[in-house]
């Protein structure tokens, strides 16, 4: 049953950069120069850059694969490799099934066209015949919701409205092999979660799913499994939460926050009655460990925690000195645990724990670490906003 | 599961064959799919750069025929000029002859332009989406195909109006027109990979296609020069216009010889541009 659907061996892509000779008003006099050996340092020196460094990968069909990492890591430069889009310099990939490809979405529409004209222009171009878009036409529009705006030239639609025609073509592309780049940050939140859903649909319908994003929990909704991309090599590879946490832990040392000498955080767990955990449902119990070490005396001390939403948003805050745990005064070298109880009475989506020590007295901040945990609730109820206050419709009079 | 359903099942290795592992279930149902993609590629490509000229109708049909109405133009005061100068009279079929050849020539330089700049004004295709990138230059020539034909209406008109008939000679011209295509499509593609990796190649086209026309017969007869006309043919578009004129024109077959020759030549140029085209392709998205 395990086939292999994508397999990278040892692929590497390098770019020159700039410094290239893009005309030939340029690149002429260069060759005559150095074919009459006046200047034998003609030939411009070529930067190179390594986007993708030996890069292994492999991919069972019918997997669910996500790939985070910075802007930069070079994970669309893989995904273009996967597409066939780009070369690579060295290694070789090798891809078996009808892969598709939607590294942008709505890209090749015309602005002058109606919706109707640009969804057979981009069906086609991604990769369907005019009969087969012309059977899933139907669909496809009402997918986008767009029926009534189907006949208007895209140029009057919204980016959202723009985004929506163009993932609705992708999603009936019926490929064996389903690589999407980052398409769900436009549109609306109720589209979002359609999309998703949808993706979700041709994962489970044994289609393999290669899903690259800066959402978090989607990637941690969707994919059982998940790379970490850094500097153009894969770095952590397995299933999703600890591949999010390893990410998570990295770029809080790549933050490097101003750290105290005096006294220093030292680790901060966040768990659910079972252990250390990521995923919540509104009303969970979740504990927060946070412990910290003095190098000198440090007196007088109260952790604060704070709870932010995905758009750094402080949702909550509280504090020890707060919550009347007396404050910590600590010797040299000394250490110490506090625990917080929390009730996670929040809407579904992605929230950062940030922790801080403070002195109240002298209002001055220690040591703080931002992310210190991020983790995502998960729910049915659909709230937005980031408190579920458990809603219900009691009483619907027509009067 | 409807049958059609099963053809895109079984069709598993086309398109990106060279990097395929596992061997389609039927080779030439995938073979047969990969066409009909190319040719529906082509065809929505065209459909969409004709319907974008067209969008405002009036001023798209007048554009078919503006340009061949000006190379008439000019040519005919040219020539009178010279009848003047030399104290020989006008040919008869100068006009007629004329619009038969300004037409391919305003296609010619239509769709090298077109084409050129075809892999660069799709940049957000060729680096986002993989699709056959031929299909980019070759769909520019097509649409441009499309002003030729609007532009044949008024060139029956201006044909009846000086009597001339059709005659069996006309079986030449859709040979002549495939050749031309052929030739039209090869520099196209070629020029249009070039163009992606030189910005300034466009320019140099723009200047080679606005001098092009005295070494190219549109305004004279190759027949004009004498014994200089073998120069004139070795250009492999003048036996093309030449063999149109006389197909059309003058009723009779062409110069077997020398449409040979051009076709010879269009098919190396075809061949050569094709193969640089999948030869550099690989760097597309690399350079855009």
């Amino acid at each position: 049953m395990s086939e292999i659907a994508i397999q990278f061996e040892h692929v590497s892509k390098r770019f020159r950069l700039g410094e290239n000779f893009d005309s030939l008003r340029d690149l002429v006099p260069a060759l005559v120069r150095q074919t009459f050996g006046r200047s034998p340092a003609a030939t411009k020196v070529e930067r190179e850059f390594w986007a993708l460094k030996d890069i292994c990968l492999t991919v069972q069909k019918g997997e669910t694969l996500g790939v985070i990492g910075h802007n930069g890591a070079g994970k669309s430069t893989m995904l273009k490799h996967l597409a066939g889009i780009m070369v690579p310099s060295k290694g070789r990939i090798d891809v078996s099934g009808r892969l598709s490809a939607l590294i942008e979405v709505g890209a090749g529409f015309h602005q002058d066209l109606t919706g109707r004209e640009n969804v057979f222009l981009n069906g086609v171009i991604l990769g369907m015949t005019r009969a087969e878009v012309a059977r899933k036409f139907d669909e496809i529009v009402e997918f986008s919701g767009l029926d009534a705006f189907i006949d208007t030239p895209v140029k009057r639609y919204s980016s959202g409205m723009y985004a929506r025609l163009g993932f609705a073509v992708a999603a009936h592309l019926d490929p064996d092999i389903l690589v999407i780049d980052e398409v769900l940050s436009v549109g609306d939140f109720v589209f979002q979660q359609k999309s998703l859903q949808k993706m979700r649909n041709i994962a489970t319908g044994g289609a393999t799913v290669l899903f690259v994003s800066h959402n978090l929990k989607a990637v941690s909704d969707l994919c059982s499994r998940t790379v970490l991309m850094d500097a153009g090599t894969i770095v952590a590879d397995g299933p999703t939460a600890g591949v999010i946490q390893t990410y998570l832990a990295r770029e809080r040392e790549k933050l490097g926050e101003t750290r105290s000498v005096d006294v220093a955080i030292q680790s901060v767990i966040l768990r659910n009655i079972k252990g250390s955990a990521v995923h919540f449902r509104p009303g969970d119990k979740a504990w927060v460990d946070v412990n910290f070490k003095a190098n000198r005396l440090s007196e007088k001390l109260a952790v604060v925690l704070q709870i932010l939403d995905e758009g750094l948003g402080d949702l909550f805050n509280t504090s020890s000195e707060r919550l009347g745990h007396p404050s910590i005064t600590l010797g040299a070298g000394e250490s110490h645990t506090i625990t917080f109880e929390l009730d996670m009475h929040l809407a579904n989506g992605t929230f950062h724990i940030a922790v801080y020590l403070f002195r109240y007295d002298l209002q001055r901040e220690f040591d703080k670490v931002f992310p210190a945990a991020t983790f995502f609730v998960d729910s049915e109820v659909d709230v937005r906003g980031g408190a579920n206050l458990y809603p219900k419709v009691v009483n619907a009079l027509i009067t | 599961m409807t049958p059609d359903s099963e053809v895109i099942q079984a069709s598993e290795s086309e398109i990106r064959i060279a990097r395929e592992s596992t061997p389609s279930r039927s080779p030439r149902q995938a073979v047969g799919r990969t066409a009909r993609v190319l040719r529906d590629l082509l065809f929505v490509l065209t459909a969409r750069d004709i319907k974008i000229k067209y969008k405002q109708s009036m001023m798209g049909f007048l554009w078919a025929i503006l340009m061949p109405t000006i190379i008439v133009g000019a040519g005919m005061l040219i020539r009178v000029a010279m009848s003047k100068m030399s104290g020989m009279p006008l040919p008869t079929d100068s006009l007629a002859s004329m619009a038969v050849k300004s037409l391919p020539w305003a296609f010619f330089i239509g769709a090298i332009r077109f084409a050129t700049s075809s892999l660069t004004s799709n940049a957000n295709l060729v680096t986002k989406i993989n699709c056959p990138r031929i299909a980019f230059p070759i769909s520019a020539v097509l649409s441009s195909m499309f002003d030729f034909g609007i532009a044949i209406l008024p060139l029956i008109v201006i044909l009846a109006w000086y009597g001339i008939t059709p005659s069996l000679a006309l079986l030449w011209v859709p040979v002549i027109l495939v050749l031309l295509l052929l030739l039209v499509s090869g520099l196209g593609i070629a020029l249009a990979a070039a163009n992606l990796f030189f910005r300034d190649v466009k320019y140099i086209v723009e200047v080679v296609l606005t001098f092009a026309i005295f070494f190219t017969p549109v305004l004279y007869e190759a027949e004009m020069l004498g014994e200089w006309q073998f120069w004139v043919l070795l250009n492999p578009l003048a036996p093309l216009l030449e063999g149109l004129r006389s197909a059309v024109v003058l009723n009779v077959a062409p110069d077997l010889g020398w449409l040979l020759y051009s076709g010879i030549v269009s098919a190396v140029i075809f061949a050569g541009g094709w193969l640089l085209f999948h030869k550099l392709e690989p760097a597309f998205a690399d350079s855009v």
